[in-house]
């Protein structure tokens, strides 16, 4: 087998703690322990190692990533090494010192992410009081900073009606970038699935009113929107390619082909504290397993999609067909295709209450 | 959609990068990329030229005059190539007007 090419971008899980406990997260049922987390160093000389193979940016996050105190330290470290720096945060932790420190390092760019824009509802779905408002500060410190910032709401039935004030809020707030992004299914979303899943009218009424606004605010402020994949005809691309473009190191340091790979079973899952991450890119089994065309099954095998969506998510096709190399039920084409249909179906009227993403509680 | 902010791009136009906007030289690929918030676009050698003379201070009109010396290329066939691509990296937030 020819050698992949180099990563495009390194998503850095520097810690599962977080004071929100969203009942989407994508972090995996079992959370990583605080004492076992990579240190400052053994994170440095990772960026050291991403950088020379050709990682051009690293996504810090978590977790809440400000719940690390050598973060500004990694940003730093990340700027040195040529590396474009991104913050995934919930805003609970900026205050002006800490964002001020952050900026001081070099970092690039800030992603918000948003529950909500009424703050009862968005406190309750991140299940922390008064979350919302601080976010709103955090909001202000960083438009007031000048650093650029990504605004990103989590999209489900309980606010799905709500995304035309999110967008007024983001302009507001001087956002550059939103994105409105329903939640996916794995992990806490899927154990939360009945409380979440939109109806197919919503999802026509935010795909409106993003479009809507994406012609009003041409120019000024760009518009991405994901919707679930579940009312498709086709799943959604496995991020460019498993073990094309992107590397997911967790806290205590396993080295993944995506946030959600953790639930594949009867596999090894390297570490950078075992191996180079070039080693672990080009040869670990979780990377060369479902890497291009080969290991595929029809009917994605002979499908002329299968270069465009790589036969959709592994992860998707484990949690619901059983099996990660099997066609993502998503797709009309695939055998287990029905397991969509069921969920949409046994759907209940009314929600059922969250079960909150915290350790020990799957 | 150049009036969304409110300026077209001309010879006296002085373009500078956006904060959270650079051009970087990716010594694994051996390309030019343009890296934004949440992606990094690869920049043709075309758009690499031009960009590296973006330092918020040249009007394009030098940027112009530089690059048609340097490729000893017709002025007005590069002039039509920097005026359009700096209009569509405004257009997607890379470059800024000073
Ligand atoms: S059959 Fe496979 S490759 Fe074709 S569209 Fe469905 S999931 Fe994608
Ligand atoms: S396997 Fe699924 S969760 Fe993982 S990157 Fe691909 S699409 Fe995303």
């Amino acid at each position: 087998m020819t050698s992949p090419p180099p990563p495009m971008s390194l998503l850095a899980e520097l810690t599962h703690r977080c004071p929100l406990q969203c009942p989407y997260c994508s972090n995996p049922l079992m959370l990583d322990p605080r004492t076992q987390e990579l240190g400052t160093a053994e994170w440095q000389r990772v960026l050291d190692e991403a950088a020379q193979m050709g990682v051009l940016q690293v996504h810090f996050s978590g977790g809440e990533p400000m719940a690390r105190p050598d973060l500004p330290e990694l940003v730093r470290h990340a700027a040195k090494a040529g590396l474009y720096s991104n913050l995934i945060t919930s805003g609970v932790l900026i205050r002006p010192d800490s964002l001020r420190a952050l900026a001081d390092a070099g970092l690039d760019h800030i992603q918000l992410s948003f529950q909500d824009v009424e703050a009862a509802s968005a406190d309750r779905i991140a299940n922390m009081a008064g979350a919302h408002a601080k976010k709103l500060e955090a909001a202000r410190l960083v438009a007031a900073e000048g650093l650029p910032l990504t605004l990103n709401f989590v999209i489900h039935r309980q606010n799905a009606q709500r995304v035309p004030a999110m967008l007024e809020l983001a302009e507001q707030l001087g956002a550059r970038r939103v994105e409105i992004a329903h939640t996916q299914y794995y992990g806490w979303g899927l154990l939360n699935r009945d409380a979440l899943l939109p109806d197919r009218a919503q999802i026509e009424a935010t795909t409106q009113a993003v479009q809507a606004a994406r012609t009003r605010l041409a120019g000024r402020m760009s518009i991405d929107f994901v919707t679930p994949d579940y009312y498709e005809d086709r799943p959604k691309p496995c991020m460019g390619g498993w073990g094309q473009r992107f590397l997911n190191i967790t806290p205590t340091g396993k080295v993944l082909p995506c946030h959600a790979a953790e639930t594949i079973p009867n596999i090894v899952f390297p570490s950078v504290r075992e191996a180079s991450l070039a080693d672990i890119w080009d040869h670990a089994p979780i990377f060369t397993l479902f890497r291009g065309t080969e290991w595929m099954p029809e009917p994605c095998k002979s499908c002329a999609f299968k270069e465009e969506d790589w036969g959709g998510c592994r992860c998707q096709a484990l949690a619901l067909a059983g099996q990660a190399n099997a066609a993502d039920p998503v797709c009309h084409k695939a055998p287990d295709h029905n397991a969509v249909v069921q969920a949409i179906a046994q759907r209940p009227q009314t929600p059922p209450p969250f079960r909150y993403r915290r350790f020990g509680n799957a | 959609m150049t009036q969304a902010t409110g300026q077209t791009v001309t010879e006296s136009t002085v373009p500078r990068f956006a904060r959270g906007t650079r051009l970087q030289y990716d010594r694994v690929r051996e390309v030019w990329f343009v890296q934004a918030p949440e992606r990094a676009f690869h920049a043709d050698p075309i758009a690499a030229e031009i960009l590296q003379l973006v330092d918020g201070s040249r009007t394009l009109g030098a940027i112009i005059d530089q690059l048609a010396l340097k490729f000893d290329a017709p002025r007005a066939v590069i002039a039509q190539d920097v005026l359009a691509m700096v209009a569509d990296l405004t257009d997607k937030q890379v470059l800024l007007h000073a």
